[in-house]
């Protein structure tokens, strides 16, 4: 078990690594160093430059050295929480970033128990009554999900709510609470407005996932076991909820990690139409200013959080699925 | 038999060993019917496929008469008719059958909040001219022509989508914007299916650590979150590129990310195939790995790489859809249907004129109708089964 956490903690590494050089190769890509981006910027808009503050960013940012050394350069600060010097801002991006990577996990985390609140008993209902009218209609109900982009469908939302109600759903919490210290007042009406986002994140995955759990749960349901203990007499309720859904439980946690990818994408589009105050709309700001820093250390992250992610359910399949547990630790 | 033979009537005809393996026309038909026959009528059973096939059809067949079809072209501004409603159809005017026609507008410019206002003008009937000579265009750019299927009335004008802020007719747009969205998933799925037919086929075939080695990178691959990734890369192509090669680029960079699955699909596959008897067989009677791949593997899971590419089309064209509505994508005067949708990114234009997000509807239509056509081709695919 210990052994096989190590292996997977441990092969998590070069992955990372890999993304790390394809996110600095990206922001190294565009023609010249950033600062001469940014001199050149400055002095279009008629102001002096500051030659001390020029040198000192150069020599911070590593940027007179060869590409090795400031892809060292970059690598280290980022394990040190230093992401790098956003040149939009005039500031370390890691004071520009603030809390929106805070709050990009929580719409993350929030979608995924949305989808898994949804896709399960829609998924069970459909293995279960297969072929029915109620089958069909949920899938059809998925594959428009599947269909339907995050981005149209905040849209449409967005729409309809100005049109019904006179509101705006855009955001992630009330205007006053912008800016302030987290208290509760602050997190229920981060809450309040949390749900749109989420749902409207968590369709496709949703139904991708219950196309997923359906497909599972039928193969577990033709299984002989299941006949058996139908034969024996055991009630169909009791007999789903006690051995087959136990199986699917396991692929809800395996799941995560074809899920998750999703999600984050879909997160990133929908925050720039609804507004949110997550790393969304100003990656894609960052991206087309071209403040590389800032757009990188946003990629940067949203892989690792992948990485991790993926890893957590992983891990968390392996406590609960012992044949899994078992295989990690044969070596013995 | 006839009645008077008893049970246990016994022919004198020599025993024919082959009698129980005897066949009927149509089982012999079925059992005789190459694997691609079985495919179709095997697809021809599943309706909502078909269905989906005729729609796909209609889509891409539009794209190669996209200036007949349009009543506009492309870029055909009417300036009095900026962001105009879309004209419902009728067809009787004060109870009397005229045929298709729209009413014309009445324009006012509203000069307290400044919003231009168009009301139907009941008087103003313009009937529809079919087949019809309307605005020039060079059809594939070869052959001049003004021919349309309908354009409006002489000195009237048809918008049937609305128009948009430069009073562009929104359904000629999106008919020529199916040129590009359509085309995009065609050729970055052609790059991606090369690119893992090769390295999928590597991988399965090799094995061992070329195999190993190509996972973990297929791995890395996957646990990029795609869309952040594309936007990224598609934030840093040049911005002096010409329109054309921004295209060409988006499509790259949405077939790199894209052929990690079919990769893993033609691997695990191969896999499985390359301990088939024929293969070994082959190999033994000197055949080169080239060779075997090429004629003796490939034939084998042509049919499963093509159904799960069709579903993987929908994947890129939602992506370039999403990078062009962000504004990270293509560029006008390319005109897809994300550059259309990039006009009602604004909720504020969405709420005033939201019939600029009418390009929505096709593009769902046609991701449906991939994901249902690639299901049931995937169905066929195994006609044994």
């Amino acid at each position: 078990m210990l052994h096989y956490i190590i292996k997977r903690v441990l092969l998590m590494i070069p992955t990372l690594l890999v993304i790390s050089m394809v996110t600095f190769a990206i922001i190294q890509a565009p023609p010249g160093d950033y600062l001469e981006s940014y001199i050149a910027e400055l002095e279009s808009q008629g102001e002096s430059v500051d030659k001390d503050k020029i040198a000192f960013l150069r020599q911070q940012y590593g940027l007179d050295k060869p590409l090795v050394q400031q892809y060292v350069h970059w690598l280290g600060g980022i394990l040190q929480g230093d992401f790098g010097y956003s040149f939009e801002f005039d500031m370390p991006v890691s004071k520009v970033v603030g809390n929106r990577m805070q709050l990009t996990v929580l719409v993350s985390v929030a979608t995924i128990f949305f989808t898994w609140l949804i896709a399960f008993p829609i998924g069970i209902y459909s293995a279960t009554h297969q072929y029915s009218w109620g089958d069909y209609g949920l899938t059809f109900l998925g594959f428009l999900g599947l269909a339907t982009p995050n981005f149209l469908l905040a849209l449409v939302m967005l729409y309809f709510a100005n049109v019904y109600f006179g509101t705006s759903i855009g955001g992630l919490m009330a205007e006053q609470y912008i800016g302030q210290p987290w208290s509760w007042d602050k997190l229920s009406s981060v809450l309040q407005h949390l749900w749109i986002p989420v749902v409207v994140i968590g369709t496709s995955g949703t139904a991708g996932m219950i196309r997923r759990l359906r497909a599972n749960l039928l193969d577990e349901l033709q299984k002989q076991y299941v006949i058996t203990a139908r034969a024996k007499g055991l009630p169909r309720a009791k007999l789903i909820l006690k051995y087959p859904l136990r199986l699917a439980l396991n692929f809800f946690i395996a799941d995560i990690g074809a899920v998750l990818p999703s999600i984050i994408s879909g997160a990133e589009i929908t925050a720039v139409v609804l507004s949110l105050p997550t790393t969304g709309p100003m990656m894609l700001n960052a991206l087309q200013s071209q403040d590389m820093y800032l757009a990188g250390s946003f990629l940067m992250f949203l892989s690792t959080l992948t990485v991790v992610g993926v890893l957590v359910s992983d891990l968390a399949l392996t406590l609960l699925d012992p044949r899994i547990r078992l295989q990690g630790g044969h070596q013995r | 038999m006839s009645p008077r033979q008893l049970a246990h009537f016994v022919t004198d005809e020599p025993f024919d060993t082959a009698q129980i393996e005897k066949m009927d026309a149509a089982q012999e038909r079925y059992f005789l019917a190459s694997q691609w026959q079985l495919m179709w009528w095997k697809l021809k059973r599943h309706k909502v496929a078909v269905i989906s096939a005729a729609i796909l059809l209609l889509f891409y067949g539009s794209t190669l008469l996209s200036e007949v079809l349009a009543p506009y072209n492309l870029h055909s501004r009417h300036t009095d008719y900026i962001y105009a409603p879309p004209q419902p159809l009728h067809l009787f005017h004060e109870g009397r059958f005229i045929g298709p026609f729209v009413y014309g507008w009445n324009y006012r410019l509203n000069m307290q909040n400044l919003k231009r206002e168009y009301t139907p003008n009941r008087q103003d009937v313009q009937p529809l001219r079919f087949f019809c000579r309307g605005d020039r265009y060079t059809f594939w750019g070869l052959v001049e022509s003004d021919l349309h299927v309908f354009c409006p009335a002489e000195r009237g004008q048809v918008f049937l989508l609305g128009t948009d802020r430069l009073g562009r007719d929104m359904l000629s747009r999106i008919i020529y914007g199916a040129r590009i969205s359509l085309t995009i998933g065609l050729l970055g799925l052609t790059i991606s299916f090369a690119l893992g037919l090769v390295i999928g086929g590597i991988a399965g075939y090799y094995g061992g650590l070329t195999d190993i080695v190509i996972q973990r990178i297929i791995e890395m691959f996957r646990s990029f979150p795609e869309l952040p990734l594309w936007m990224a890369l598609s934030a840093i192509l040049p911005v002096n590129w010409s329109p054309i090669l921004v295209f060409f680029g988006i499509t790259m960079i949405l077939a790199l990310l894209d052929w990690t699955s079919l990769a893993r699909a033609v691997r695990s596959k191969l896999l499985s195939l390359r301990e088939e008897d024929y293969c070994i067989a082959a190999e033994l009677m000197g055949a080169r790995p080239r060779r075997v791949i090429a004629r003796h593997l490939l034939p084998g899971f042509m049919s499963h790489m093509i159904a799960s590419a069709t579903l993987s089309i929908p994947a890129m064209v939602l992506g370039e859809t999403a990078l062009s509505f962000l504004g990270l994508g293509l560029r006008p005067p390319v005109t897809s249907w994300g550059v259309l949708l990039n006009e009602a990114q604004n909720i504020n234009v969405v709420a005033l004129y939201p019939w600029l997000m009418l390009p929505v509807l096709p593009v769902i239509i046609l991701i449906l109708a991939f994901n249902f056509f690639g299901d049931g081709l995937r169905d066929a695919a195994d006609p044994y089964k």
